[in-house]
């Protein structure tokens, strides 16, 4: 195993112990998504819109938010003791340090992402069927891309006074493309069309993917030198 | 390679400004091995953003730091290797214990045998015992030891110790004193910062004081304490 990997993989163990540990950010995020989910469910009017149109919304709204919640600890436990420095001052490349954090992040967001969907599918009655391979894509795409963005922007404003409100401000605009493509790819999966009709969808969030990774590799650098 | 006289650190031209405000103007710094600078300054002076520059913390707006002939930069990782950082903080991760904060350190650095190093380090800080507790369940000065362990891991060339004395009582603050003194070898250097030079005073080979971001004085320690306290209060007022 390469040095760099092997450097990754002991920031991303690190912060998957002390994440299960505490179960700080993936309880509060988990828990944020089930009331979300509940809100929505008791909120919408069936008889107004159908189940199917309106639950591709809903599901990526509460995926949403949640990852927000549970990235928002990334860096904040770096914070504790002055621990960052300990990273920094350490002979560990900078793109290995964003690689641990962001394969935590990925780990942390997916594991919400896998509490919310059986949530989602028991609130809204609805048979996945044939789409959950479909969905499962989706999400798996967009939740690599976003993370990207949110573990840089994460470490940015980790020193501010008001990290927890910083991020999703940061964050949400960055969010918007790759939502928008992921809504309109589940919508048709919804609908019961096959995975064919949605692969332009799925192609633009492969393509934001690779440009956020790289963009967000190269601009870690910056963000954590002062 | 670099040639043997030539220095661990080599700090040229430092600068510095957080705003309006000049943290360092152009400061120049040698160490050799067994060098051992008692770094002394008024509040604001800048000792802190100097000891962050030479561990390669804070990019300096203006100048460079060389370590053991490499130049500090966050594209060349293996540069900051020497070097080992003893701060107001811990660096120690409080939901991990003692043990897994110093095997994880190792892991960075590349030991061989992170646990083994991590287990030698804390016997030496009489610490083994606690190994599996967490930093938060100790006693101030347990902390700092904790925090000492985790700084040699690597065993580092350059030790770099920000206020390593604040908040010990004496006897903790002796059996630091005593450590220092057995790590100031012929291979080393240390930069202790401190707002009292009696602290350290006899582990000192050279003293600096920083004023305004400048030198006000950087030379061998002289031999008498108290006609330095003089030369300092002088210095400290420009």
């Amino acid at each position: 195993m390469g040095r760099a990997l092997r450097h990754a993989l002991a920031i991303a163990g690190k912060d998957l112990r002390m994440e299960l540990r505490t179960r700080t950010s993936l309880l509060s995020a988990a828990v944020f998504a089930a009331l979300v989910l509940m809100v929505f469910n008791f909120a919408r009017d069936p008889t107004a819109v159908a189940t199917v149109d309106l639950a591709p919304s809903i599901l990526w709204v509460t995926v949403t938010f949640a990852s927000v919640v549970a990235m928002n600890r990334a860096f904040t436990v770096e914070r504790e003791n002055g621990a960052f420095d300990g990273l920094l001052l350490a002979p560990v490349s900078r793109e290995s340090l964003y690689l641990g954090k962001y394969l935590a992040n990925l780990a942390f967001v997916l594991i919400v992402e896998a509490i919310t969907l059986p949530l989602f599918v028991l609130f809204f009655n609805l048979d996945l069927g044939g789409a959950l391979p479909g969905l499962l894509l989706t999400l798996l795409l967009a939740t690599i891309g976003f993370v990207a963005v949110g573990t840089v922007f994460s470490a940015m404003v980790a020193k501010t006074r008001f990290a927890e409100l910083m991020l999703p401000i940061l964050l949400l605009p960055f969010m918007v493309p790759p939502l928008i493509f992921a809504v309109k790819t589940t919508v048709p999966l919804f609908a019961g069309r096959p995975l064919s009709d949605v692969l332009p969808g799925l192609r633009f969030l492969a393509l934001y993917d690779v440009a956020f990774v790289t963009l967000s590799v190269l601009l870690f650098s910056a963000v954590v030198d002062e | 390679m670099p040639p043997a006289d030539a220095p661990l650190v080599a700090a040229r031209g430092l600068a510095r400004r957080y705003g309006p405000v000049h943290a360092l103007r152009g400061v120049d710094l040698d160490l050799h091995p067994g060098d051992v600078l008692l770094l002394l300054g008024p509040n604001g002076a800048g000792k802190s953003t100097l000891l962050r520059s030479l561990a390669g913390l804070l990019r300096p707006q203006a100048g460079s730091v060389m370590v053991a002939g490499r130049r500090l930069s966050g594209d060349d990782p293996d540069a900051r290797r020497p070097i080992g950082l003893l701060s107001h903080q811990s660096l120690l991760y409080d939901e991990l214990t003692l043990l897994e904060n110093l095997v994880l350190a190792g892991r960075l650095y590349d030991l061989p045998d992170p646990r083994a190093r991590a287990e030698t380090v804390l016997a030496r800080q009489a610490l083994l015992e606690r190994k599996d507790d967490r930093p938060r369940q100790l006693s101030r000065g347990m902390q700092q030891r904790a925090a000492i362990a985790r700084a040699l891991m690597h065993d580092p060339t350059l030790l770099l110790l920000d206020e390593p004395f604040t908040g010990l009582d004496a006897v903790a603050g002796d059996r630091l004193r005593a450590l220092l003194g057995e790590l100031r070898t012929a291979e080393r250097a240390m930069v202790i910062v401190t707002h009292h030079a009696s602290e350290a005073w006899d582990l000192a080979t050279r003293v600096g004081v920083l004023v305004g971001g400048r030198w006000g004085y950087l030379g061998p320690r002289p031999a008498d304490l108290a006609a330095f306290h003089l030369t300092y209060q002088e210095v400290a007022r420009g």
